[in-house]
């Protein structure tokens, strides 16, 4: 476990060496940032649409009544996709996404030598391979969470118009109602960091597999349930450190 | 020239080179044969730097490789083309980006000069106009010669090939090591080449280490290979029934 951590850490301080030459490393980082960032879209506006449409008809069939009023769903659907639904169960679509996409293209990278050819050309691996990816991870997955954000509230407005549990209006009402901007701050933060563990666990599974194909997928795989344990950890510090 | 001096490599408990020591000329194919498991590629990798050895020194040119850390060996690297047993080319990139990524990297030429480089490089492995085509697209003699002209396009002083006959036909095989042959007398390229195809030992093997369980059991040229009473380079060299009546003949 230690050694682990140890190797991790090495390989993050490799990966950020000053880089050989900044162009080929920025069109690196540019075109991992459009994998990460368009590639993901679809899958990032599906889940959030519905979510959002999810928790509005959740929280309606939970609190209406006559002594509540009805713009606390809007409000409650708000904080809750700001806080946690957004960043959080996107970063663990992300790690299933685009972690063990990275993991086992690294990993394929090492068992066929194209790591080794690297090296052996003079190249730092760890900042070519890596870096880009970290840094396109950071910038983009907060983008795409903002995206979430949006979309799952647009997904709880859909699902008040298209029922009478609660009013578009009212939900409206709810969504202003209170509102603290702390929470972006917080889900900003969240979004930050769950980039951060999804592209660099991902890479240091891949950076180190040994062997042949199966090992590709076995990485893959520990990429992706280690980012999502290290998600919900740092899910809870950072709610208990900020809230 | 590349001196390799008492090399040592142990995994663990396995201890996999004892204490090889050998000198590779320029302009000389130096190859390194032995049976599996005998150390050849542990040996190539301890030489380019992917296995640091456990004790020994490698020199490059009277440098000292095996001391220096990453940022120092750099210009060394950059001296040094490598063809690895699968090609090991980049998926992502064309040939033509797969011969230019090491120029873009480690040079300041525009990129006119760059596909210029490239299309030499291409022309030289007999491959022109494939620029545009993707490493999947081509077949394993094309790979390899891929990985050749990727190798040349630095104008390397080191040339490293690991298994170069692997997975290719006969014809394949000899149009390979003729092309590795040429680079080597043309540029005087310090060419070492781990091999186990006798076609190769007998063809360009100017000067031949014979590795066995981990030490370096015998050294000549292809001219000395057939006459020596080494027992085991002999049951290795002729093991084959072809190999036995070739050599009967002689």
């Amino acid at each position: 476990m230690f050694h682990s951590l140890g190797k991790y850490i090495l390989l993050l301080r490799l990966a950020f060496r000053k880089p050989e030459k900044f162009s080929v490393y920025w069109s690196e980082v540019m075109r991992e940032m459009v994998s990460v960032g368009i590639g993901s879209l679809g899958i990032i506006a599906i889940i959030s649409v519905f979510i959002g449409a999810v928790a509005t008809i959740q929280t309606a069939f939970q609190l209406v009544s006559d002594f509540i009023p009805k713009t606390i769903v809007g409000g409650i659907t708000r904080d809750s996709t700001i806080l946690e639904f957004s960043p959080t169960i996107s970063a663990l679509v992300l790690a299933g996404r685009v972690g063990s996409s990275m993991a086992s293209q690294i990993g394929t990278m090492r068992v066929t030598e194209q790591i080794d050819a690297l090296e052996i050309m003079g190249v730092n691996a760890p900042g070519y391979l890596i870096s880009p990816k970290i840094i396109a991870g950071v910038s983009m997955i907060p983008l795409l969470v903002i995206v979430s954000v949006i979309l799952g509230l647009t997904g709880g407005y859909i699902a008040c118009a298209a029922s009478n549990d609660v009013s578009t209006a009212d939900y409206v009402t709810g969504l202003t109602d209170g509102f603290n901007p702390l929470i972006v701050t917080v889900c900003a933060v969240k979004a930050i960091f769950f980039g951060f563990i999804i592209t660099s666990i991902c890479s240091y599974q891949g950076f180190y597999t040994d062997g042949g194909s199966l090992e590709v997928g076995q990485s893959a795989t520990r990429g992706v349930v280690w980012s999502c344990i290290m998600i919900l950890f740092v899910d809870l510090i950072i709610s208990r450190l900020l809230l | 020239m590349i001196e390799i001096k008492d090399i040592y490599k142990t995994f663990g408990e396995n201890e996999v080179l004892k204490g090889i020591t050998a000198t590779f000329q320029p302009g000389k194919n130096n190859l390194i044969i032995g049976g599996s498991g005998s150390g050849k590629t542990t040996l190539l990798k301890c030489i380019v730097g992917l296995h640091d050895p456990t004790k020994g020194d490698v020199i490059f040119d009277g440098e000292n490789f095996t001391d220096m850390d990453f940022e120092q060996r750099v210009p060394i690297r950059t001296k040094i083309g490598m063809l690895f047993q699968n090609s090991a080319l980049f998926d992502s990139m064309t040939v033509e980006e797969n011969i230019m990524f090491p120029l873009n990297l480690f040079t300041n030429q525009s990129k006119a000069e760059k596909l210029d480089r490239a299309n030499f490089c291409l022309e030289r492995v007999n491959l022109t106009g494939k620029n545009k085509l993707y490493p999947s697209e081509l077949s394993g003699g094309m790979k390899k010669r891929v990985g050749i002209a990727r190798a040349i396009s630095m104008q390397p002083k080191y040339l490293f090939v690991d298994e170069p006959n692997s997975g290719l036909d006969p014809k394949t095989s000899i149009l390979i090591d003729e092309l590795i042959n040429e680079l080597t007398e043309e540029y005087e390229i310090t060419t070492v080449i781990v091999t186990h195809d006798m076609n190769s030992v007998m063809g360009i093997g100017d000067h031949i280490i014979f590795l066995h369980q981990g030490k370096k059991w015998w050294e000549g040229s292809n001219k000395e290979i057939a006459h020596t009473d080494n027992q085991e380079l002999n049951d290795f060299v002729f093991a084959s029934k072809f190999m036995q009546a070739a050599k009967a003949k002689l």
